[in-house]
């Protein structure tokens, strides 16, 4: 089948099986390889991505589903050199460790300040729920969800935020 | 040229690695993409024990894609090759051969019989189906104690037994402590349990993958691996590949936990294809394949007796372990439960101790080293003997330790194990924990909600620990028949520039060594943090290690690079001298500068290297470099410590525990960077706390994996935990010139069982002196209902004198 999708602002036409999952589309066809797979149940939320503007593990969307769609991955955070807020706070809290279940992380995280831009920590705790980290503890990465919050306009999206200088901790 | 003024140790640096990572402009092993690439998937067999009576590959050959198909009779025709194991601890060791694919018997559900290469993964994958299989299903041999009993099924035919080894260390023998029979025999209190390890899941979040390239002069292989360094020789050896016509790299690993250290079976069928095809071949696993075929961890019955006299001194300590080595000896596995031995006395003071492990062979999964390997279960057993002591004894728990424990006026002290702990100050440790803890105010609610009737009952659980890390001093190996030694490497180059390449023989996989080496490097030779880069995990340009398991990498990779830096010093010192047109003993170093005493004339170790790199104007005679290397083998280990403090709040009507708070103090030498420190203490919390609360890795009755998926098998979301308190105290260690001690496993060794000892004591007034992991709903709410409820197994009793000792169950 043929489908177009639009990924990190680039228009991509392409024919796939039907069985593809998107997110093997995106890390073998588009060369997407930021994002990853951590799992075959869809528990671990490695794969995240965005599409058109929500979080969908996208090991549980078809390829061709995603025909028409707007689709953000990590790789297409950051913007003229500079980091996303989300992505600047992972960094500052030391909220990463080995790293793979990352993407998905941060991902999530911007949904999920999109939806409560001032979550308190049982909310961020429960909206990182369908991502598994094996390295952090999680404390981190709670740490950091609430920390990029303080800098990111209210109702921050996928979309470009303005970033509000706060001090941070870290060096 | 500037030099750094402010320390670099001791900075929260934030980390080197994270660009690439928060970016997704990473290296997995999965991202590698060679031109002709073929992929390889693997036909597991489904049934725990069975005779391979047919396997008819000729449809799966016809199939879409596929170039070939590959069973044991292809890939090693005369049966030759052997997974290896670098740990016999016992010259009789039973040592089965390991294959790289079953050729006429599987011992474990999961075990590879055939192999599909194809175009694509997906086309790989969908040949599977096309393999026909038959087997004839052996008995399957699952229970430790029922596996040693005479006439059990044997799991390997060529074994008279499925007993792999019995190791022993008794105290008396060994000349470091009295006789235990003797002490049991004579003590007042004498208390005998068995306490089990269940079966965990590693479950880093990177599947096991590689990829090799026999293309080229070289064969290279790329592995999602913990021990590229390991990986290399031991392919070498075990396929017969010259050891320098082999590279072995580990891009980005996803986190390893102990989990990937290993040899496997499915690297060296890549190995063999893609010399075989002349072509690059991919192995990338799915989630289910590592959790049915990547190594596990723990899975020990243990008991223990312990003395005491009235009063709470310790006498003596028995302990008689069984351990699940799995179908086949893993690359390490059978020492890992002996590690354990030098940490049953833990901090206490026990002048009597007798250590036996019986390994036993099942035909399940193989378990090998898991995120402290040994040590926690070691730390499991005594601490939560301690609490039943203390129970017994009517003492306080905490009181009972400190009347044990080394006084941190008696170190160095030598243990009833053996080993000699440099230095420790469990007193400091406990006394903050304590403050941060409101320890006395939670003992208060405690009574008051017991008072109350309270349906959520409060418990406090104590875990004071310590670890041998720092692997590991080779001469210590060798006489444990380890078959590598525990020393690192490092070398530095000084470039034209003045900029710095470290390599390091430690593979870091989330560690930060990329961070922690160029702190360290910064302040030796004075540069920029910034000027330093850090090569790691690639047998060609970081050629020489022994790679990152068991909190060595600081301890002695870290050392390794204070080693080099300093000859690089040396080296520079006299070419400086002769550019500054002074004499050596004129100069000092300091802040990258050697300075003329008492004068502005200076110049960097960054210019010296620029003049050594045009060697214009040397002394004569001098070689033109300031490049070094160095090679630092411990004497000791280190032994960092901690006192970890939980409070759980158990509900009595639905079983279930929450976390109200959890501290830790922690002392692990030197530290190099909090912040990752920190995070290390947090991962490991989380490990440890997952073991007592969530995880458990079950094979049902027939030998299959129930809990194969992320599905079934319970790993902790950030919902599922609290947020932890961790605090440190620092006395550094005397066995290495950074004081520094490992931090890696400490977390998790120390926490499960104080959260155990936590939940036993919020219930304790209900009959309950234990609940085996993993704590769940339904187990807690068991032991509320019906005292102490166990999955079967003898002997946990408690009395006086000399009517207690029971040696049943035990591994003799």
């Amino acid at each position: 089948m043929r489908i177009t999708v639009t990924v990190d602002g680039t228009k991509y036409t392409d024919d796939v099986e039907p069985r593809t999952l998107l997110v093997h589309y995106l890390r073998e066809r588009v060369g997407k390889v930021g994002t990853v797979v951590g799992c075959d149940t869809s528990n671990c939320g490695a794969c995240t991505v965005h599409l058109d503007g929500h979080s969908v593990k996208s090991c549980s969307v078809l390829a061709v589903q995603a025909d028409g769609s707007e689709i953000t991955t990590v790789e297409g955070l950051a913007r003229d050199g500079q980091l996303h807020p989300v992505q600047q706070a992972f960094h500052d809290n030391h909220a990463l460790q080995c790293g793979f279940c990352t993407p998905g992380m941060i991902m999530q995280s911007i949904d999920l300040l999109a939806d409560n831009p001032d979550p308190d920590e049982q909310a961020v705790r429960e909206g990182l729920e369908g991502n598994l980290c094996r390295c952090t503890g999680y404390q981190n990465i709670v740490r950091a969800v609430r920390d990029a919050a303080r800098h990111m306009s209210p109702g921050a999206g996928p979309e470009a935020e303005q970033i509000k200088h706060v001090g941070v901790g870290g060096e | 040229m500037t030099a750094t003024i402010e320390p670099e140790v001791g900075k929260s640096r934030r980390r080197k690695e994270d660009e690439r990572l928060i970016t997704g402009r990473t290296r997995w092993t999965d991202n590698i993409a060679l031109p002709g690439m073929l992929h390889l998937a693997v036909l597991r067999c489904p049934l725990a024990h069975a005779k391979i009576t047919s396997l008819d590959t000729s449809a799966a050959k016809e199939s879409p894609g596929v170039i070939a198909v590959y069973t044991a009779a292809d890939l090693d025709p005369d049966g030759s090759i052997g997974m290896p194991c670098a740990w016999p601890v016992t010259p009789d060791m039973g040592a089965p051969r390991r294959p790289v694919l079953a050729a006429d018997r599987v011992n474990f559900a999961g075990e590879g019989v055939a192999v599909v290469v194809a175009r694509s993964a997906g086309e790989a994958h969908d040949a599977l189906e096309a393999i026909e299989a038959d087997y004839d299903e052996l008995p399957p041999v699952l229970d430790m104690e029922a596996a040693l009993a005479e006439g059990a099924p044997l799991v390997h035919e060529e074994l008279d037994s499925n007993k792999n080894a019995l190791w022993v260390f008794d105290s008396a023998g060994a000349g470091t402590g009295g006789d235990v029979e003797q002490a049991l025999s004579s003590s007042e209190i004498v208390l005998k349990r068995r306490f089990r390890q269940q079966r965990l899941v590693p479950a880093f979040m990177e599947p096991r993958a590689c990829v090799v390239d026999p293309t080229g002069t070289q064969v290279t292989m790329w592995s999602a691996t913990q021990v590229p360094h390991i990986l290399r020789v031991m392919s070498a050896m075990t396929l017969g590949i010259p050891e320098h016509k082999l590279r072995v790299i580990a891009p980005d690993v996803g986190g390893g936990f102990g989990g990937k250290i290993g040899v496997l079976p499915e690297e060296m069928m890549a190995l063999l294809v893609a010399q075989k095809l002349g072509k690059p071949v991919k192995w990338n696993e799915s989630r289910s394949e590592t959790m049915l075929a990547a190594h596990h961890g723990r899975d020990q019955i243990q008991d223990l007796t312990i003395s005491a006299n009235a009063d709470g001194t310790l006498t003596g300590l028995k302990v008689e372990l069984l351990a699940n080595l799995g179908a086949y000896n893993g690359l390490v596995g059978p020492g890992v439960p002996i590690l354990g031995a030098f940490m049953f006395n833990a901090i206490y003071k026990i002048p009597a101790y007798h250590f036996a492990c019986t390994n036993v062979f099942t035909t399940t999964t193989l378990t090998d080293a898991y995120r402290g390997a040994g040590r926690p279960e070691a730390t499991f057993a005594i601490e939560r003997i301690m609490d039943e002591l203390a129970d017994e004894l009517g003492m306080d728990p905490l009181e009972l330790r400190e009347k044990n424990w080394i006084k941190h006026e008696e170190f160095p002290y030598t243990t009833v194990a053996g080993l000699t702990y440099d230095t420790g100050n469990y007193e400091a440790a406990t006394e903050k924990a304590k403050q941060l803890f409101g320890y006395d105010e939670l003992r208060r609610e405690q009574e008051r909600r017991r008072a109350a009737n309270d349906p959520v009952q409060l418990g406090i659980g104590i875990s004071t620990f310590t670890e041998m890390c720092g692997l590991a001093p080779s001469r210590v190996l060798g006489s444990l028949d380890y078959g590598a030694g525990g020393w690192e490497y490092a070398s530095l180059r000084m470039l034209p520039t003045g900029k710095v390449e470290v390599t390091t023989g430690a593979s870091a996989h989330g560690q930060g060594h990329e961070t922690a080496w160029s702190q360290i490097v910064a302040d030796q030779l004075g540069v920029p943090f910034e000027d330093v880069e850090v090569l790691h995990g690639d047998t060609q340009s970081s050629h020489k290690g022994l790679d990152t398991y068991g909190s060595r990498s600081l301890v002695v990779g870290g050392i390794a690079v204070v080693k080099a830096a300093e000859k690089v010093i040396a080296k520079a010192k006299p070419i400086a001298a002769h550019l500054l047109e002074c004499s050596e003993d004129d100069l000092e170093f300091t802040g990258g500068k050697f300075a003329v005493k008492g004068t502005d004339s200076a110049t960097t170790i960054q210019d010296v290297a620029l003049a050594v790199f045009a060697a214009h104007n040397l002394p004569d005679g001098t070689e033109p470099s300031l490049d070094s290397d160095a090679t630092f083998d411990p004497e000791n280990f280190s032994f960092p410590h901690g006192t970890h403090l939980c409070a759980a709040e158990v509900d009595t009507e639905t079983g279930r525990v929450t976390l109200r708070s959890y501290v830790c103090v922690d002392d692990v030498g030197t530290v190099v960077n909090p912040l990752i420190v920190e995070g290390q203490v947090h991962g490991g919390l989380a490990q440890g706390i997952a073991q007592a609360l969530f995880e458990e890795a079950v094979h049902d009755e027939s030998g299959t994996l129930t809990t194969g998926t992320f599905a079934d098998y319970l790993l902790p979301s950030a919902a599922d935990l609290p947020s932890f308190t961790t605090e440190r105290t620092e006395t550094p260690s005397t066995t290495n010139p950074l004081g520094a001690k490992g931090v890696g496993e400490a977390g998790t060794i120390a926490s499960t069982p104080a959260v155990v000892n936590a939940v036993v004591d919020a219930v304790r007034h209900f009959g309950v002196n234990d609940i085996e992991m993993p704590l769940s709903p339904m187990r807690v709410w068991s032991a509320v209902r019906h005292g102490t409820v166990r999955a079967g197994g003898p002997g946990n009793e408690a009395g006086g004198g000399l009517g207690s000792i029971d040696a049943s169950g035990g591994a003799q």
